[in-house]
């Protein structure tokens, strides 16, 4: 089959790879109609997840037709349509129990403190991923989701991560009526995040970014006041200035790893990997936000340590929540929202690009070419 | 000017989800489960592992599914053995596994020679995208990279020089 294969940091090549097969009774093998680029898959394309093996295939964000099952799988029959949450989970262990699908214990061997994802290094459990032609879905009883007869496929394959993420980012704030609610970064999960956020019941929101053309997009997308950091000398001082002084009740965190804003984040997190990536955004976060309110972190962020001011989050009160989206438990009530119109998901898709031009789409989602925002991929066989 | 209730009424599902029962993971932990059904009593059975599969030492065992994009070999899968060998909280099994991967790197790049075939890297870098949207950037870039190559290759040639003149004048000596 064809696959995206990583081959060192900015490096990616379209290659034939042996097709997958039945590995385990309940396992699904997929033919890939629809794969994404995350905004995640940036930092394994940057080589800033450990554990990232040359050859192996990206990408957790995916739709596609069951070719074939386990003997064990009784959910699922060749020829449906599914999507496939990003996280996988067994649906048994103690954290699946309590509905945290991102959190199994049952299908990571790499982390103790990671659950297991399609195509995100072997430190998430060393699933190949979406961005090929077929791909394997373990625990295909668990995971994959029948595609509704009336949801539009590319609304589908964003269900997969990008909404579910940004829906839990504004969940995680614990907005209540009236709130002001910061998201920092205009991606994906940051737009879904602030279009979220008013279904929650915000009173305002404003998105921060440095990208003129983003910031438009959002705006116009999520109907919210959007600030350009690099037009102002000091985001929190600016936030509090927008928020009568005390500053927004909501701050979320939807950049991660490789926030700009600040030379010495960069410096130390991404150049000389002195802490796990530039934690800009949560500083911004933890000092715009008002004394007593939340901090919801949806960005992601390498596995060693950050510099963050815990001090000033410990000193104002604040509750900080974080976690990877469980995306099963969100996928009943953001489908209602695509069908009540609430939500167009499939705005956000900027690009179409053939599979085969994999190592084109990295480079124009990474260095943000042509105005992109979404980049999907469609496979060959997928194509008409 | 309209007031803020009108400007949120106007907004398309504004408080949709207000109440906390309407939203999806409210409360955080929640049991039981709602959306999933598995057969299994306690886990899933027992994936085979068809290569050496590493585990992190901060688990009790080998988790009963686990992914198999690509075997550890080479110099990179002694590193990477090295660090599984290290706890998670220790930041040096983080970094012998990034280590790892830059070696993996290098051997990708010999791999691939073994096989008759020389990568295309600035095509993987996805150059074509960079000409076709960012032309002056790229150029920019090739001038920088050419620059520096240059330089490079003057400061060698300067350092040879004065060595190749010794060795002469010694020799008519």
């Amino acid at each position: 089959m064809l696959a995206m294969t990583y081959q060192g940091p900015y490096r990616v090549r379209l290659e034939r790879r042996p097709d997958p097969f039945i590995e385990h009774p309940n396992d699904a093998i997929v033919r890939v109609t629809r794969a994404c680029i995350c905004g995640s898959d940036l930092h394994l394309y940057h080589g800033l997840v450990p554990d990232t093996r040359v050859g192996s295939t990206f990408g957790h964000e995916f739709t596609g037709i069951v070719e074939e099952v386990g003997p064990s799988v009784q959910n699922l029959k060749v020829g449906d349509h599914v999507l496939v949450p990003f996280n996988i989970s067994c649906g048994s262990c103690f954290y699946c129990q309590k509905e945290l699908f991102g959190n199994c214990d049952n299908v990571n061997p790499g982390s103790a403190a990671v659950g297991g994802l399609f195509g995100y290094s072997h430190t998430a459990g060393g699933y190949d991923g979406g961005q090929a032609e077929f791909v394997r879905v373990p625990l295909a009883d668990i995971g994959p989701m029948k595609i509704p007869q009336d949801l539009d496929l590319d609304n589908a394959v964003l269900l997969t991560d990008a909404y579910p993420t940004g829906y839990q980012a504004a969940e995680m704030g614990e907005i209540k009526e009236g709130d002001t609610v910061v998201v920092f970064g205009a991606g994906p999960v940051g737009i879904f995040a602030a279009k979220s956020a008013w279904l929650l019941g915000a009173g305002r929101v404003i998105v921060v970014d440095h990208l003129e053309y983003r910031l438009e997009f959002v705006q116009n997308f999520a109907q919210c006041e959007i600030l350009n950091f690099k037009e102002v000398d000091d985001i929190p001082f600016h936030l509090k200035k927008m928020t009568d002084g005390r500053g927004p009740d909501v701050c979320i965190d939807a950049v991660g790893a490789e926030a700009a804003g600040s030379t010495f984040h960069k410096l130390t997190g991404l150049k000389l990997k002195m802490q796990a990536g530039s934690a800009t955004a949560i500083q911004w976060a933890i000092n715009s936000v008002r004394k007593g309110g939340v901090v919801s972190i949806v960005g992601v962020y390498g596995p060693t340590f950050n510099m963050v001011p815990i001090g000033n989050a410990v000193n104002k009160g604040l509750t900080l929540r974080m976690n990877q989206a469980s995306v099963k438990r969100h996928l009943p009530r953001l489908i209602e929202h695509i069908q009540e119109g609430r939500i167009d998901p499939k705005k956000v898709i900027s690009h179409r690009i053939p599979l085969e031009e994999i190592s084109d789409a990295y480079h124009i989602f990474s260095s943000k070419l042509d105005h992109c925002i979404k980049p999907i991929l469609i496979p060959p066989s997928s194509m008409h | 000017m309209e007031s803020n209730n009108q400007r949120l009424t106007n907004i398309v599902g504004w408080g949709a989800d207000l109440e906390p029962s309407k939203r999806p993971a409210y409360p955080k932990e929640r049991t039981p489960p709602r959306f999933i059904n598995p057969h299994w009593a306690d886990k899933p059975s027992q994936q085979v592992p068809r290569f050496r599969v590493f585990k992190s030492i901060d688990l009790p065992q080998l988790t009963p599914i686990f992914g198999t994009s690509v075997p550890p070999q080479g110099l990179s899968g002694a590193i990477r053995s090295w660090a599984y060998k290290i706890n998670e909280n220790k930041a040096r099994h983080w970094f012998l596994l990034l280590f790892a991967d830059r070696v993996n790197v290098i051997e990708g790049f010999f791999s691939d020679l073994s096989k008759g075939y020389f990568p295309k890297i600035f095509s993987e870098m996805g150059w074509k995208a960079e000409w076709k949207y960012n032309r002056s950037g790229a150029v920019k870039k090739m001038a920088i990279a050419g620059g520096i190559i240059g330089l490079g290759a003057f400061l060698l040639m300067r350092r040879r020089s004065p060595q190749i003149s010794w060795a002469q004048e010694e020799y008519d000596f």
